[in-house]
């Protein structure tokens, strides 16, 4: 009887190991060079990286100029980044022109806003509300009188023209979120309202606004406020940009507003209205708390675009962090080409650590309210 | 001197009084406290803030004089930075009571767009800098080149008219600020940089080596340079321009800020007058009798003023020329106090 | 059976009635904005009477007394403002055309490039992206124009490019093709090259739809467009000079001149929309479900061909919207040429005209009506794009 046909009798050979699907190797062949587009792409990008990542680590850390009493040393033949200027620079980068015997008011405001908006982030901290209405209402109030100045409270003024630098940039970005957010609420209901005026007059100002260029907003409020109000009322200097930055803000904002009510389902708006809620009560207790929930990265993210748009108010003469940086490379001690390279070069840093570091934020926000945390 | 003081606080009431019936600018300069006072962000010589944001220049002592007859006391007073293109828009909004920044009195300034002129405080004109090595000698030899020059002034203006007359080409490149238009310059982005002659030396003195710049010898233009106010207060126009008479009225009688307390004694009906112990010429003005007593003991006269921004006291040494009193051959004539 | 509606008592008191209640409250708002404008408007015109601002438009016809370095309309220091008007809405629209057309392709090769196979070049791409995005646009373009351009040469140690285009500090100079007669012929031959494309275009369009048969449009594209007025050129003798710059006095002297300004503000514009583009296009690749090009790899088609057939013309309808709004912003942010002086509308005319003549409000309600006006055509034409392109649902 001999066996059926069909049973094996010996045993098949093994088979390979199969592909490691870890270790560098299988990184290499398989996201460096699967198949011959990627291979030439990724051997492009390494010539590209062999060509330039030196000369800029060079510049950068290698033949900067860490410590240095003047430009002197920064204008030498093959001197790199010249960092001795920024660190010499850098009380003027943050307080602009700000007396420096009441620079610790600056301090003050900055460490105590710094502690309401980390209160306010962490995503999981008690008692965000009081935050928010500390950062939203009580900050702005205080932070202004210590900044400004109080005879009453032995504080001495400090005019707006000598603010500049870090503070002016962090001034005109939060007021411009604080003084936003509230309008961009209003006219974003307004453009959902059925009442034809208020809708007309929403949709016109929102759409003018986000129609014209930044600057032109700014102009306006600079050269044509003063033309507005009687001689008396004449708004200050740094008043003028903040409404202009204030205004174009709240438009874009109303958009981003306007995105969160669009997602509500129509049986919140039908519920509220059955259970007998006035139309304030609907949206302050029902609507809104959702809507600005779910918006919350883009108001992170206008918040980014804020932050960038501020650099403009340089242009109509305000003393802002970038104009600072420009102004310091016209001091005869300290000019020279790479010296006003590395200006340029930190002020990038700067923005780009604030700008991404929030990006970076409002995309781990998206994802816990994609999973339904409630916050 | 007890008598002095008394006679000083009489006039400080007298000058309370009257101030109910000043122009509604020294008005409001009085009830705020601090005189606001549009000046150049930064040319050396005329104005510059130092590192502890102290400023100094020709201009801004024009600004200390007015404070000083005001408030007797040159400090108070706050400036205001204005590029040239927002220093119209800062006085005609009402955000600065009087505009000392090196500005040239032009017909159309002053009737079209609403502004008083006061006295020519300093002649100039225009010129040009170039590179030593060019060999240039002449702005008539220009023709082709770039040249950089401020948005917004009548130096860009004169530009084009020069070269136009003379039927040559030129690329201007334009900037907001005369720093950024030098700076350009300096980095070769241009060949010759223009504008008025005395900024031309103060600017030549900020760049890295000021003896490979030649400015060249050819005037292209008028510049009578003086403070600017709003039509309209005709009181507060008269204080500005009496401020700068009072200055060199001063000089022409030898009145200085070291020998002012000796000359009150001084017989000469002139320096009385000046000096306020006879008469009193301060009441039209809104002031008080020893108006211009204060502008030369806290500031100085005329000539005082000028050499220490801009003569031979100051790193820039520009000579008086066509500064110089009408005694010394020069334009600068004051209508007398009488 | 009794008339119980009827009642007055039924009836909402008049601040209950819906239909009232928004009346008075938009009478109200009306008002508040009417009495609002009155009183700006009170006091703009109190304010520029005395301090003596024309309020007309005389200046419009003034002549304009300064010069302009790049016009591209006939234009000296006697013309009127209106013609410092039109200069700066050309180098306006010039610049933003030109910055338009290099962002979109930088977009759309770092868009690619950031979902690319090669680990490396994702990285790169993504570094870039990031970096550009988070940096502010004035400090990039201050940056090109102060540092970048600010390194090269003058014009006696200029940096030729197989001697037809020069480098140096006062800008970019570059040949400039000068037509000799019979060019004419070459300009012909290409525009029947582009009508003979549209229509070959339209054929295939139709028998690809009717019979499923693919043509190689590409190819014949570039036959008719490039190659026809190619031969054209070659058959009439070549018919074109090239224009060499020259260094005379203290420049170069003929060809085309590029400005420092305008080369910086185009490169920074091109490279800050090129991010944001190049983000929009990623997410409108990523946007198009897998299961698109899973099923068209199980029908056969070759990836090249999923992309352009499948994935692209879904991925375009994702796309297009926010790559309109993001010309519109170049178009916006092409304004920040006051800082580096390149002579753009709102730089000549909200600048030096607007300081010359002091006719703030007039001319600075002018800029922003023109670039609104640029706004609202594009968002009209966008809105008819969104509705013709809209998946029709069977």
């Amino acid at each position: 009887m001999s066996a059926p046909a069909f049973v094996r009798s010996a045993s098949a050979p093994d088979l390979p190991p199969p592909v490691p699907t870890a270790g560098p190797m299988t990184f290499v062949r398989r996201r460096l060079f699967a198949g011959p587009a990627a291979t030439v792409f990724t051997l492009l990008a390494i010539a590209f990286l062999i060509w330039a990542a030196p000369p800029v680590a060079r510049f950068l850390f290698v033949d900067a100029v860490w410590s240095a009493p003047d430009g002197g040393a920064c204008r030498a033949p093959g001197a790199g980044a010249c960092w001795a200027y920024i660190w010499r620079k850098a009380p003027y980068f943050v307080y602009g022109s700000y007396p420096l015997d009441a620079r610790w008011r600056v301090d003050i405001v900055l460490a105590v806003g710094a502690a309401l908006i980390a209160w306010l982030a962490a995503r999981r901290a008690p008692g965000r509300a009081i935050a928010a209405a500390l950062l939203f209402v009580a900050y702005p109030i205080c932070a202004v009188v210590l900044l400004y100045g109080q005879a009453g409270l032995g504080l001495p003024v400090v005019p707006t023209d000598l603010w500049g630098g870090v503070l002016v940039t962090l001034i005109m970005a939060i007021s411009g979120i604080v003084l936003s957010l509230p309008a961009g609420v209003l006219l974003a209901l307004g453009r959902r309202s059925k009442l034809p005026i208020v809708r007309a007059l929403s949709v016109g100002f929102i759409e003018v606004i986000r129609g014209v260029p930044m600057i032109t907003v700014l102009f306006m409020a600079n050269l044509m406020l003063p033309l507005f109000v009687p001689e008396s009322w004449s708004p200050d200097r740094l008043l003028r940009p903040l409404i202009g930055v204030a205004l174009f803000a709240s438009a874009y904002m109303a958009e981003v507003v306007r995105g969160g009510l669009q997602a509500i389902p129509n049986g919140q708006f039908e519920g509220a209205m059955a259970l007998g809620l006035t139309y304030p009560q609907r949206m302050r207790l029902v609507i809104l708390p959702q809507a600005l929930t779910i918006v919350i990265p883009g108001i992170v993210n206008s918040f980014i675009a804020l932050f960038k748009d501020t650099t403009l108010v340089a242009i109509v003469g305000i003393f802002d962090f970038l104009r600072t940086v420009d102004t310091a490379r016209l001091d005869p001690q300290w000019a020279g080409p790479t010296i006003t390279a590395t200006g340029y070069v930190f002020a990038a840093l700067f923005y780009f650590v604030f700008c991404f570091g929030m990006s970076r934020y409002s995309i781990a926000m998206e994802r816990d309210l994609a999973r339904g945390v409630s916050n | 001197m007890p008598h002095f003081a008394v006679l000083l606080a009489a006039a400080a009431l007298i000058g309370a009084a009257s101030a109910a019936s000043a122009g509604p600018t020294l008005d409001q300069i009085k009830k705020r406290g601090i005189l606001v006072c549009g000046s150049n962000p930064g040319i050396a010589g005329f104005a510059l803030p130092d590192d502890k944001g102290l400023w100094s220049g020709f201009d801004i002592d024009f600004c200390r004089a007015i404070a000083a007859t005001i408030f007797n006391d040159p400090t108070k007073v706050r400036f205001v930075p204005l590029s040239a293109k927002d220093r119209f828009t800062a006085l005609q909004s009402g955000e600065i009571d009087v505009l000392s920044r090196n500005t040239t009195w032009t017909q159309s300034r002053e009737v079209g767009q609403g502004f008083e002129f006061g006295p020519v405080t300093y002649y100039d004109g225009q010129g040009f800098m170039v590179r030593r090595k060019l060999n240039v000698s002449s702005a008539l030899e220009l023709s082709g080149a770039t040249i950089c020059v401020q948005q917004g002034t009548t130096t860009e203006l004169n530009l084009a008219d020069f070269f136009r007359s003379h039927e040559m080409k030129y690329d201007p490149v334009v900037f907001a600020t005369a720093d950024e238009a030098i700076k350009n310059y300096d980095s070769g982005r241009c060949d010759a940089f223009t504008t008025d002659m005395s900024q031309l030396y103060s600017e030549r003195t900020k760049l890295g080596n000021p003896e490979d710049h030649v400015i060249l010898p050819d005037i292209v233009s008028k510049e009578p340079l003086g403070p600017v106010v709003r039509q309209g207060d005709d009181q507060w126009f008269n204080l500005v321009k009496w401020t700068h008479y009072a200055m060199t009225n001063a000089e022409e009688l030898g009145v200085a800020s070291k020998n002012v307390d000796d000359k009150l004694k001084d017989p000469n009906p002139e320096i009385k007058r000046l000096l306020g112990s006879e008469g009193n010429f301060g009441d039209g003005l809104g002031l008080t009798a020893d108006w211009a007593y204060r502008i030369i003991k806290l500031v100085g006269n005329y000539g005082e003023v000028f050499d220490r921004n801009l003569g031979e006291g100051s790193k820039l040494k520009i000579k008086r020329g066509a500064n110089a009193l009408w005694t010394k051959n020069g334009l600068q004539y004051s209508p007398p106090i009488r | 059976m009794s008339a119980q509606t009827g009642g007055a008592a039924a009836r909402p008191r008049i601040w209950n009635d819906p239909f009232w209640r928004g009346l008075m409250l938009q009478g109200a708002l009306l008002a508040a904005v009417v009495a609002l404008t009155w009183f700006v408007a009170g006091n703009a015109v109190d304010n520029m009477h005395k301090r003596n601002i024309p309020t007309d438009f005389a200046f419009w016809s003034n002549p304009a007394s300064f010069d302009i370095s790049q016009t591209l309309i006939p234009y000296s220091a006697t013309s009127p403002n209106s013609q410092v008007f039109w200069v700066g809405l050309l180098n306006t629209l010039l610049v933003a055309a030109l910055g338009v057309i290099l962002a979109t392709l930088l977009g759309f090769a770092a868009g690619a490039a950031r979902l690319s196979a090669s680990w490396l070049v994702a990285r790169l791409a993504g570094f870039y992206i990031e970096g550009v995005r988070n940096v502010p646009l004035l400090l990039q373009i201050i940056f090109w124009y102060n540092v970048v351009l600010a390194a090269l040469p003058d014009p006696r140690g200029a940096v030729a490019l197989g001697g037809v285009v020069f480098l140096t500090k006062r800008g970019l100079f570059l040949a400039a093709p000068v037509a000799r007669p019979g060019f004419s012929a070459v300009w012909i031959a290409l525009g029947v090259g582009m009508a003979a494309t549209f229509a070959f275009r339209a054929f295939a369009a139709r028998r690809q739809r009717e019979t499923g048969m693919s043509a190689p449009v590409g190819a014949v594209a570039a036959a008719l467009i490039v190659a026809f007025p190619l031969i054209v050129y070659v058959a009439a003798g070549q018919p074109l000079d090239f224009d060499i710059p020259k260094l005379r006095g203290f420049n170069f002297v003929g060809g085309m001149k590029l400005s420092p300004e305008f080369a910086a503000l185009l490169f920074a514009l091109t490279l800050y929309t090129g991010a944001f583009i190049a983000e929009i296009v990623r997410s409108g690749i990523l946007a198009v479900a897998k299961g698109q090009s899973e099923a068209a790899a199980a029908l056969g088609l070759r990836p090249a061909q999923t992309r352009k057939l499948i994935v692209m013309p879904q991925a375009m309808r994702v796309i297009v919207p926010p790559l309109i709004n993001q010309y519109l912003n170049l178009t916006k942010n092409s304004t920040l040429a006051v800082a580096i002086g390149y002579p753009d509308l709102f730089n000549v005319f909200a600048g030096t005209t607007l300081n010359n003549t002091g006719a703030a409000v007039q001319i600075v309600f002018m800029t922003m009506a023109v670039y609104l006006i640029i706004s609202l055509v594009t968002s009209g034409v966008m809105n008819a794009y969104n509705a013709r392109m809209s998946p029709r649902e069977r």
